[in-house]
């Protein structure tokens, strides 16, 4: 069974259309890339997989592991393996990195009736985890990306990724706003999450990302669809001569 | 015993009330006659109402609409009563007072050996045999707010509290105000002075044995922090839910004193609490802090009044409120600075969150600035929780009510994170995961 199917999606906000029947499968093992223009719909996509209130799907569908997930509360897809890397990680004041990285996990252990981790455990693992990061001790108590820069909201997300040991990794723009070795940490943190039954959707601008992390498809999307699809060498094509064939295309 | 204050025939209630409740009130003489002045100027305002400009929010003729009989003093059934509430709200590590139904129950409270820098006597042993000071004292607050004329007309007991110069008390002293049951009211006024250069925390708490509804609580407090001295301060009101609880403060600071006050507020049906706060030595601190958490159809008044008439003093606000439901949140700060009072620093930041389309919340704001070379400034802001931030946790995992908590104690530990002493800190912390995990 697939992983991920979205079958001729369309998707509306406020009254206009953004998503013009996209489709795309994804199976257990693989590593997708999307690239595409700005404002081509990729961050869109990505927020109606995890379901974030105010897009409204006027056609077409999402099956995760066969199951609608389109009826799924964001928590539910959460707890279910799917993972969202934001493009803009939110800020969020008086609520310690730590404490929401325990409630996140032992949440999504819950719903999925596993026992939740004891306290040793858990920070045994969150400190193995940012130490492969580069994350320091310190940035954990902070307050939730406060006061972290571009690239270390960035590898917060990872973090939670390796921590939070999803099925489905959609990782929005993780490349930008990271230097050379920030993005070469990064990039080895997803790698090795890399596995047999673990898939990763990657939304890129940069050919480059795809040197470190190496997909088995690139997609690419223009104006709400995916207009052509193939293999890593795709990206090598789009770096060379831009979007504008596709997006006459589209 | 029965004291009814008829609104209509107000020489009528003036008289049966004296006559009534004359046995219970201590004091005779200029005592007598300063209740009689206060009894005449509650008489004369009636309950405040929403033409009344400090309490245009919070208007008691529609909301209190009359003042309860005098509680009767404790009996041995209502000394259980409140026994077995007491168990449930005690609080570790603190030097308990206890006042039931208005009355000290000196069975229930721990005042042997507090040593020789504290000395607690009861209002009714202060007004009865207190110095002329002293007894002046406890008449300071000002009768042109009605709700304290009533209180002073009508304060039955209470605890004055006085720490030597120099002291450092260890463990906070504790008055916890118990309704047994009845459906009456209780008018109890304290006092504490703090001696210069001492240093102590006082909690105030507030609740209703089992079964204990409809009850009054009618409060207020005089504090004098001494010149170098520190009083910290937590207030803390769990009544009934179907309870009133009016209360005041007036507080002095000398030079270089240091005043934390924090309030959480849970409990009660209408709750006001008004503090005049008068820093009237140089370089002096002040902070005022609270959190309202309201639901059902509570209502909540906090009114402040920061007084600064001397320099190089400062002052700092911070309030959060809560609200479910059609509950209401009002938060009144005055923040006045007069000729002279250079180098304040005044700030105040009140925000409310609203948590249903029928909450509300009243936000004023005030600052009047008669002195040139000062830092002062307010803000305040209502609103809903952040759908991106919610969104977020719950990508996480964290369904809508686990992550509308989170987000919550985060908005109340701004507040709650000032409080100096961290067991009445993670009180107030735990009081308020309590009061999220009730929502479901
Ligand atoms: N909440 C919204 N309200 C109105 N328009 C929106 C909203 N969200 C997205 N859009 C529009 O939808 C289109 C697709 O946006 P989206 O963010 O998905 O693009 P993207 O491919 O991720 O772009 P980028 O590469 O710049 O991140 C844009 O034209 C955007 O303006
Ligand atoms: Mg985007």
């Amino acid at each position: 069974m697939s992983l991920l199917e979205v079958k001729n999606l369309q998707v509306r906000v406020e009254e206009r259309e953004i998503l013009h029947g996209l489709s795309l499968t994804v199976n257990p093992g693989e590593v997708h890339a999307i690239m595409g223009p700005n404002g081509s719909g990729k961050s869109t996509l990505s927020h109606v997989i995890a379901g974030k209130p105010g897009y409204e799907v006027t056609g077409g569908e999402i099956l995760f592991k066969g199951e609608n997930l389109l009826e799924m509360s964001p928590d539910q897809r959460s707890s279910k393996g799917v993972f969202l890397a934001f493009q803009y990680p939110v800020e969020i004041p008086g609520v310690a990195t730590m404490t929401f990285l325990r409630t996140a996990l032992n949440a999504q252990r819950k719903a999925r009736g596993e026992s939740e981790f004891s306290t040793p455990d858990f920070l045994k693992k969150v400190r193995s985890v940012a130490a492969s990061l580069n994350i320091p001790q310190e940035m954990l108590r902070r307050g939730v990306n406060v006061g972290f820069s571009g690239g270390e909201k960035k590898r917060n997300e990872i973090l939670q990724m390796a921590l939070f040991e999803p099925s489905l990794c959609i990782l929005d723009e993780m490349d930008s706003g990271l230097d050379i070795d920030a993005l070469r940490v990064a990039a080895d943190g997803v790698n090795a999450l890399r596995s047999p039954d673990r898939a990763m959707v990657v939304i890129t601008h940069y050919q480059r990302l795809l040197n470190y992390i190496v997909p088995d498809f690139v997609h690419v999307m223009s104006k709400g669809k995916v207009v052509k699809s193939g293999g890593k060498e795709l990206a090598l094509e789009l770096e060379a001569s831009g979007y504008a064939q596709f997006e006459a295309a589209a | 015993m029965n004291v009814v204050l008829a609104k209509t025939d107000t020489a009528r209630a003036n008289s049966e009330i004296l006559a009534v409740a004359r046995d219970r009130l201590p004091g005779t003489g200029k005592i007598a006659d300063l209740r009689r002045q206060a009894l005449e100027a509650h008489e004369r305002l009636g309950l405040p109402h929403r033409r009344v400009e400090d309490w245009k929010y919070t208007d008691l003729r529609v909301l209190m609409r009359e003042v309860l009989p005098l509680a009767a003093a404790p009996d041995a059934a209502a000394l259980q009563r409140a026994a077995a509430a007491l168990k449930l709200h005690a609080i570790a590590g603190v030097r308990r007072v206890v006042l039931v139904d208005g009355v000290f129950a000196p069975d229930l409270s721990e005042t042997s050996d507090l040593g020789k820098d504290v000395g607690i006597r009861t209002l009714r042993e202060a007004l009865e045999t207190g110095d002329a000071a002293l007894q002046a004292q406890l008449f300071a607050p000002d009768n042109a707010d009605s709700m304290v004329a009533l209180n002073s007309a009508l304060m039955t007991d209470g605890l004055v509290i006085e720490i030597a110069d120099n002291a450092v008390v260890p463990l906070p002293l504790h008055i916890v105000h118990i309704a047994s049951g009845a459906p009456a009211a209780m008018f109890t006024r304290s006092l504490i002075r703090v001696g210069k250069h001492a240093s102590v925390t006082l909690v105030e708490s507030y609740i209703g044995a089992e079964g204990a509804k409809t009850y009054q609580v009618h409060d207020s407090l005089v504090v004098a922090i001494g010149d170098g001295a520190r009083l910290d301060h937590v207030r803390l009101i769990e009544d009934s839910r179907e309870a009133f609880n009016i209360s005041s403060a007036v507080v002095t600071l000398g030079a270089n004193a240091h005043f934390n006050t924090f309030g959480m507020n849970t409990g009660s049906l209408v709750s006001r609490y008004q503090a005049v706060i008068a820093v009237a030595g140089e370089g002096s601190r002040v902070e005022t802090n609270g959190v309202n958490l309201l639901n059902g159809r509570q209502h909540a008044d906090t009114t402040l009044f920061l007084d600064h008439a001397v320099p190089n003093c400062s002052s700092r606000e911070i309030f959060r409120a809560v609200i479910d439901d059609r509950g209401h949140s009002v938060f009144q700060g005055r923040i006045i600075v007069r000729p002279g009072a250079q180098k304040t620093d005044a700030k105040m930041m009140t925000r409310a969150l609203l948590l249903s389309d029928e909450a509300e919340a009243d936000n004023k704001p005030e600052l009047e600035i008669f002195a040139d070379d000062v830092t002062c400034g307010h803000g305040a802001t209502t609103g809903a929780l952040d759908d991106s931030l919610l969104f977020y946790l719950r990508a996480r995992g964290l369904s809508e009510k686990e992550a509308q908590a989170l987000l919550i104690q985060a908005f109340v530990g701004e507040a709650i994170e000032q409080i100096a002493h961290d067991g009445l800190r993670d009180l107030a912390i735990a009081a308020a995961q309590r009061w999220l995990a009730a929502r479901g």
